[in-house]
């Protein structure tokens, strides 16, 4: 469970996000709002990369502020653009990269990424460079790398943005398969249509939350 | 070095990449000592007698030393005005040598096995405050990085291109620079959620 108690945030004096009182528990949640509005702040908030500037949030009673690197051992994040996410230069590698802090057997790192490979579709690709990977490669990827380190919760920011309609689609299928609880910050509206909870953010307030149907509405009428 | 490696099933791809970076030293710091290019000749015939074994065809092993004919040609020159002949040679074979010998290693090893054992390499470097894990991650970071920054600096030129800006060096330079300072502070975040 995350809660967010009393939160603010504010880059150099501009106020980002302001009094957030949130329990987010749902297995999905969808983040949507205008560019600016703070969606991707409130996202970096969840794992600990930004520790708000007033409040608290707690992940399993574990505050952000304190127990960073816990933090972010339960949530997981993938970023908008895989290629800031992808830091070796080998598919296989950068699978790895997360196991090599955990005191794991030899045998059972090589499981795991046999593992993650083959579930996200790119045993075939374990030897390949990163950069000559395609968009939506990239993408699982950036996933998989995450995937590998068994976060109990996972934040995606704006996973589909930079893919053509079938790379979206397959992201859009492989999201829906986790198992975790999944929190997705998206433009998309389609891809949070099924969830089971959506948080309409606007100039860093909560416009709507709201199950999917009525929240999207009410983003729609204050965009047009 | 970075999609260099050429799959295969040779003796060279087999050996482990530590003592094939070990026989590089070697061999590199070994070509310098030898001062008769006829020596020298005979080492790279033997360099070249071992892209066969790796089974690498004539044309792989032209194509790793043709991007550095020019610098050759030039240090050639160089020798031959400042010396005679054989020493042009002799600094020329050994280059040539040394060249075909690095390309022979990164085209029989995978970067993840290079990166390996230069992470073990680097072990007893720890008595002396560094960490091994540290320099493999930023020479993985620098390999993984250098083409990105290529796409990045091609995209941008393009763009200003197409505005008609492309003999504008600061019309370049700023939005690369501006776009790295971006992306690496969205790596350094990266590695923060990843570890």
């Amino acid at each position: 469970m995350i809660r967010l108690a009393g939160v603010s945030h504010q880059f150099d004096e501009r106020p980002v996000l302001e009094d957030l009182d949130l329990a987010l528990s749902e297995r999905r949640i969808g983040v949507v709002g205008a560019n600016g509005s703070g969606k991707s702040t409130f996202a970096r908030l969840l794992n600990g990369l930004i520790v708000p500037s007033l409040g608290t949030v707690t992940v399993d009673g574990l505050d952000t502020a304190d127990h960073g690197k816990a933090v972010r051992r339960k949530v997981g994040f993938i970023f908008q653009n895989p290629d800031n996410q992808i830091v070796y230069p080998i598919v296989k590698e950068d699978i790895a990269f997360g196991l090599k802090r955990l005191d794991l057997p030899r045998a059972e790192k090589e499981a795991r990424i046999a593992s993650v490979l083959t579930r996200f579709g790119l045993d075939g690709l374990s030897e390949r460079s990163t950069q000559t990977l395609s968009g939506g490669q990239k993408q699982l990827l950036a996933i998989a790398g995450v995937m590998i380190m068994e976060p109990e919760v996972i934040v995606f920011d704006e996973p589909t943005t930079l893919l053509d309609l079938r790379n979206r689609n397959h992201v859009a299928q492989v999201i829906a398969g986790l198992d975790q609880p999944v929190i997705t910050v998206s433009h998309d509206l389609d891809l949070v249509r099924d969830y089971d909870r959506v948080l309409v953010f606007d100039e860093g307030r909560i416009l709507a939350d709201d199950v999917p149907g009525p929240a999207l509405a009410r983003y729609v009428a204050a965009m047009s | 070095m970075l999609g260099l490696y050429r799959h295969g099933e040779s003796v060279l791809h087999r050996l482990p990449a530590g003592s094939k970076l070990l026989g590089l030293v070697i061999a590199g710091t070994a070509i310098f000592l030898i001062a008769n290019p006829f020596h020298i000749a005979g080492i790279l015939v033997l360099v070249c007698v071992a892209y066969r074994i790796a089974g690498l065809d004539a044309r792989t092993l032209i194509a790793q030393i043709r991007p550095a004919l020019w610098l050759l040609a030039l240090i050639f020159a160089l020798q031959l005005w400042l010396n005679d002949w054989q020493a042009g040679a002799l600094v020329t074979l050994r280059l040539s040598t040394l060249i075909l010998l690095a390309s022979l290693v990164t085209l029989t090893t995978q970067v993840s096995a290079m990166l390996a054992a230069m992470e073990r390499g680097l072990a007893p470097l720890r008595h002396f405050g560094v960490d091994p894990s540290r320099v493999s991650l930023a020479l993985s970071m620098a390999l993984r990085f250098i083409p990105l920054i290529a796409d990045v600096t091609a995209q941008v030129r393009e763009a200003q291109k197409a505005r008609g800006l492309e003999r504008s060096v600061i019309a370049v330079a700023v939005p690369v620079i501006l776009r790295l300072l971006k992306m690496a502070d969205d790596i350094a975040d990266a590695i923060d959620a990843r570890s």
